[in-house]
């Protein structure tokens, strides 16, 4: 396999070069350097230690797949009872842009009991052919179940790149099918593109940094990635439908499973910032909990909600489900304003695409100002109840 | 009930910056910790044994320093671990990462249910757990946010979804990935820790693995290949505001009237 030779003999400073590995993978010993199981290949050292200290031995080159066997973008239909989440739309809308690129076709797969005659939306939003297997057995999300016909739709389709809506059930059936057919998923992609020879350029922040990582899947068919709802822009809905609609056989041993729904409990509708035209943003800028008041209150009268940054829930200060990014919810609201907030990427990633973006923070610096539309350099103590003021009094002088 | 709980040892602090010149990474300190996901995971399998008896085992993928998160569970009340390590497996994505451990996981033993934390905080994919299942070929809850009890050769628990919460029967072996919300994690005890600072481990190199082709493991098992990593940038045209906090409010007013998010 690929490895990393280390040429002590090249080396100046030991040290100094451990310390360029961002994963501490790099153990200098009595001016001797090794390289233990924490590296990630990222060849760093190689790229930015003494010329030559640390060589990259490629392998032997592996056989190299045929790429022109495997065609098309195909999207996975999210759906609840066959009302079609919205991130499918999205999802279909890359595809449509992508598969333009390499001229092949859009498929959409679509997997549900009483589900047929949701197809034909599908058509209006891009989909060349919509692949459908409507079964009684398939009326709840049986992981084993929706994997088979998964794994059957690749067989028989061929696909060279699936897209996935990371919602909680598309998050745990593309692993599995992932591994099935031992290929690379890329999680909350943020950016996708794709290559003439049909690889899928797959952006996403990674390494739990500040980083982005641009991945690809170099030497495997079907490639996937999974995006999150709102990071894409969903396509208009087009009166012409030229796609077509075709009916996915399956053996009803394929749909054995191990699991069993008992049932299905609906939750109380609850106010979520998922929809919210206006959020206000409360960050670690905020010294106490009881400062959130006056955060709600510049909410109320914008007519919108409050959020957070992650440090706040783990406070307690917040409910987890008004955290905003990576691992809390993705919003795109028409305005946000952030208060006090650093602008990590994690968190940057679950509202970069707001349609406003007012950040406040008294750090000229602070990387929250690349992401906003305007920055306001100042005090959220200062700044904020002025505004609450002004608004109240209608821009009057007071 | 053998269960089995799958913890990851992630760096102590996220604060990880390109230099935007060098494209070097900046790191700060590089203590580490258990994925604070897997806390949930573990406190998880000890109230399941409370319950029901058994065993609960910790099993860990990482460099020789990620021993320490088994003592950690030692210290909360793990039973026994085994730590998987090979500079083979280094550079392993998600596929590379779940073939490993499931092949760590039979070598360890049989288990009924299999327990992994939603996500990490440093690989942050939440994917492992469903893959290891599958390489396994036995079902798989993600997102559980109650288990409501154990049966004879099998498990009921809660799924969370979006609108509904799905109740869900799973035959033993199984594996669940918990949410955060299933349970408070205790805290070690200091006695467990003086107890088990020296107990033995279980430590799997590429030897062990039933499978030895070693294209399999490590970088060049792995199907993903991070071609370049950079900061972020941005496209957003800006405006900067400034002034006294005064003038500020009134601009910043201005704008949103203008913008017709304040009527009038
Ligand atoms: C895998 C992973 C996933 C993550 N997921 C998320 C996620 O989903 N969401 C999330 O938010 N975070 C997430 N994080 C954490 C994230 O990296 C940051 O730690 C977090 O977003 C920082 O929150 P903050 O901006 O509120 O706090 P800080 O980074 O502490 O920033 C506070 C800011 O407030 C400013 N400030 C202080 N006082 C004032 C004042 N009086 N007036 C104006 N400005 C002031 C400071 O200049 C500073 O810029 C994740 C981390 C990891 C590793
Ligand atoms: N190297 C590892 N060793 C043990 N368990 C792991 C490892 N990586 C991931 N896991 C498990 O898989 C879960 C999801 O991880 P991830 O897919 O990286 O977000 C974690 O919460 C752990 O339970």
């Amino acid at each position: 396999m690929a490895k990393l030779l280390i040429h002590q003999e090249k080396i100046t400073d030991a040290k100094a070069l451990a310390m360029i590995c961002p994963f501490g993978a790099m153990q200098e010993k009595d001016g001797r350097l090794s390289i233990n199981a924490g590296c990630r290949m990222c060849r760093l050292c190689e790229k930015k230690g003494p010329k030559g200290a640390i060589e990259y031995v490629e392998d032997k080159k592996a056989p190299q797949i045929d790429k022109t066997k495997w065609r098309g973008i195909a999207v996975y239909v999210d759906h609840v009872d066959g009302s079609i989440h919205p991130v499918t739309y999205e999802l279909l809308g890359k595809a449509k842009e992508l598969a333009g690129k390499i001229k092949q076709p859009v498929y959409a797969l679509f997997i549900g009991s009483g589900i047929k005659h949701k197809a034909e939306e599908l058509l209006h939003y891009g989909a060349d052919k919509v692949y459908i297997c409507d079964k009684s057995q398939l009326e709840y999300f049986k992981i084993e179940a929706y994997t088979s016909v998964f794994e059957e739709f690749i067989t028989k389709i061929k696909p060279a790149a699936i897209l996935v809506g990371a919602t909680p059930v598309g998050r745990q059936l593309a692993p599995r099918v992932a591994a099935r057919f031992g290929t690379g998923l890329t999680a909350d992609c943020t950016i996708l593109d794709i290559k003439e020879n049909t690889d899928l350029v797959q952006i996403r922040p990674a390494f739990g940094g500040n980083i982005m990582a641009e991945i690809l899947t170099p030497n495997t068919r079907p490639q996937m990635a999974t995006v999150r709802y709102k990071i894409m822009d969903a396509p208009k809905w087009s009166d012409t439908a030229t796609g077509t609609v075709h009916e996915l056989a399956i053996s009803d041993e394929k749909l054995k499973s191990r699991i069993q729904v008992l049932g299905v409990t609906k939750k109380p509708k609850e106010k979520t910032i998922d929809g919210a035209d206006v959020i206000v943003v409360a960050g670690r800028g905020i010294k106490k909990k009881d400062d959130l008041k006056m955060l709600e209150e510049l909410a109320d009268l914008l007519g919108g909600q409050t959020a957070s940054t992650r440090p706040l829930v783990e406070a307690g200060w917040m409910d987890p489900k008004k955290q905003i990014g990576l691992s809390g919810r993705t919003v795109r609201p028409k305005l946000i304003i952030t208060c006090g907030v650093s602008g990590s990427v994690q968190f940057v990633a679950g509202m970069n695409h707001a349609d406003t973006i007012f950040a406040i923070n008294n750090d000229p610096k602070a990387a929250i100002f690349k992401t906003a539309n305007y920055a306001v350099k100042a005090d959220i103590y200062d700044v904020i109840p002025e505004l609450i003021q002004k608004i109240k009094t209608g821009g009057k002088a007071l | 009930m053998k269960i089995l709980v799958c913890i990851k040892q992630v760096p102590g602090t996220n604060k990880v910056e390109v230099d935007e010149k060098t494209g070097v990474l900046k790191r700060n300190g590089t203590d580490s910790k258990m994925n604070p996901y897997d806390l949930y995971a573990l406190e998880t399998g000890l109230r399941l044994k409370e319950k029901y008896g058994g065993t609960v085992s910790v099993i860990t993928m990482g460099p020789p320093q990620a021993k320490a998160v088994l003592y950690e569970a030692f210290a909360m009340g793990a039973d026994n671990g085994a730590l998987i390590t090979d500079r083979k497996f280094g550079g392993a994505d998600v596929l590379a990462t779940s073939r490993t451990l499931s092949q760590g996981i039979r070598r360890f033993g049989s288990f009924d249910v299999i327990l992994c934390g939603l996500q990490t905080t440093d690989g942050d994919t939440a994917q492992v757990g469903p893959e290891v299942a599958e390489l396994l070929d036995i079902p798989s809850v993600c997102n559980v946010q109650r288990i409501e009890k154990a049966e004879q050769g099998s498990i009921i628990v809660d799924m969370d979804m979006p609108h509904d919460i799905e109740t869900i029967k799973a035959a033993f072996p199984c594996l669940l990935t918990v949410n955060k919300d299933i349970c408070q994690p205790r805290l070690p005890s200091y006695l467990r820790k003086q107890q088990t600072m020296k107990k033995d481990i279980d430590i799997y190199t590429f030897s062990d693995m039933e499978d030895k082709d070693e294209e399999k493991y490590g970088l060049t098992g792995s199907p993903t290949s991070v071609q370049r990593i950079f900061p972020p940038i941005s496209d957003k045209v800006q405006e900067h505001l400034e002034g006294t906090s005064r003038e500020l409010a009134q601009k910043i007013y201005t704008t949103l009237k203008q913008k017709k998010f304040i009527a009038g």
